[in-house]
């Protein structure tokens, strides 16, 4: 059995994990609370956005969405791919569930014969693809808690303009998706081609186009993706802090069950050591009165 | 008959009140919509955006995006949008001038076109935030 010093200093090391772990988890608790103001407060714009797709999309289709981010191509033979990940760890499984599902998906691209080029989001998505040497064409790391649409912006547009070009055929996102605090889905979304959305039963009205409806479609589809890419983004940053919080709190728990188990080591030591010192003095003792 | 009018962002929602007339920068022209247009869809530029309300106008400066008029209701999908009074003149002084330099010193095409994008949406920052909350007359 080890010593009770070497037990108590045992203890005293997993308190302080214990510690951290509780305030890393209010931490992110408290953030949380945050990304999820954030996911909430973009989505008037993304609902807005959504219904103007509808609309639009419901006037302009067949030969008319070629060269847009409508249109369909029969022959896939690039696809563009974006990763979205946190800057960092200690979230549970999260990181590993959305590189996971990456891999699935790309394994079932490369299936169908399917180039891939990947874009990251996030330190870990980064570190990963370099590390298996993915073809890694854009990344941005350190988004911050609450990112502005502008600053994401770079990546998106580098990857909406591989799909206008020609490069990409399609152009898919994977990002954690926020169901509640204790589940978060890594889900894949295509962007593009562009599903289009139903149109909204209530605009039955007549819209005058300015300066015509292609002009106003072709400036609002690379706006709608984009929107969606930060969309997820966001949400990503929802399940990470989620995910964060659970995996804390699981922490702090597991810290307190060591405590008590190494208390318990550590009095039964004790307890030990004060009985052998008893019989050790009476067993003299014993010895001397003969 | 006032109308409603929400200007939304990407990260948020900016406005959203009964307003009496809002004049926006399109890209063919400024428009001034009042209560009962006809319902219209259109591309917004680097500009001024008014909105009038109880016949004090207010001054927005709008960086692009897109209004939907719809009757008696009009939405603003804006890339960004600061009031007048929010703006800091020095600190808009102060990006214009990197715009310029950005684009005096630009290579290639590309980069010339984002500095002179910035260098217009800086522009419209400066003058837009001269301008203050004024009475119509």
């Amino acid at each position: 059995m080890a010593s009770s010093r070497e037990i108590k200093r045992r203890i005293r090391s997993v308190k302080n994990v214990g510690q951290i772990t509780r305030a890393m988890e209010m931490v992110a608790a408290s953030k949380m609370r945050r990304a999820q103001r954030n996911v909430l407060a973009a989505r008037p714009y993304a609902d807005r956005m959504r219904e103007l797709m509808g609309d639009l999309t419901a006037r302009v289709s067949g030969p008319a969405t070629k060269g847009t981010l409508l249109e369909k191509r029969a022959v896939v033979k690039n696809v563009g791919l974006i990763i979205v990940t946190p800057d960092r760890g200690l979230c549970g499984s999260l990181i590993t569930n959305v590189l996971r599902r990456a891999v699935r998906f790309m394994i079932d691209q490369r299936a169908l014969n399917h180039g891939v080029e990947v874009f990251v989001y996030g330190k870990k998505g980064r570190d990963y693809a370099v590390r298996n040497s993915l073809a890694l064409v854009g990344e941005m790391t350190k988004i911050g808690d609450s990112p502005r649409i502008e600053d994401i912006l770079g990546v998106a547009v580098g990857a909406i303009k591989g799909f206008q070009t020609g490069r990409y055929d399609e152009l898919y996102i994977i990002y954690s998706e926020y169901i509640n605090t204790l589940v978060q889905r890594a889900t894949v979304k295509q962007l593009a081609p562009v599903e289009t959305p139903d149109a909204p039963v209530s605009t039955n009205q007549i819209f005058t186009y300015e300066p015509g409806e292609e002009e106003v479609l072709h400036a609002v589809l690379p706006r709608y993706v984009e929107t969606q890419i930060y969309q997820a983004i966001l949400e990503s940053s929802a399940s990470f802090y989620s995910a964060q919080m659970v995996a804390m709190r699981n922490a702090t728990k597991s810290a307190k069950d060591l405590v008590k188990d190494l208390t318990l080591t550590f009095n039964k030591a004790r307890q030990a050591a004060i009985t052998k010192e008893v019989s050790e003095i009476s067993s003299g003792a014993a010895a001397q009165a003969e | 008959m006032p109308m409603h009018l929400e200007i939304v962002t990407a990260e948020r929602v900016i406005f959203s009140d009964e307003v009496d007339q809002v004049n926006a920068p399109t890209r063919d022209g400024r428009v001034g919509i009042l209560p009962r247009h006809e319902p219209l869809l259109t591309i917004l530029q680097p500009g001024e955006l008014g909105i009038i309300k109880d016949g004090v106008r207010t001054p927005y400066a709008i960086s692009g995006g897109f209004m939907e008029v719809l009757s008696s209701r009009v939405t603003i999908l804006a890339d960004t949008v600061e009031r007048a009074d929010e703006i800091d003149e020095a600190r808009a002084e102060k990006s214009r001038r990197v715009a310029e330099e950005r684009k005096q010193g630009a290579q290639t095409e590309r980069d010339m076109a984002l500095a002179e994008a910035k260098l217009r949406k800086e522009l419209v920052r400066l003058q837009v935030a001269r301008m203050k909350s004024a009475r119509r007359q």
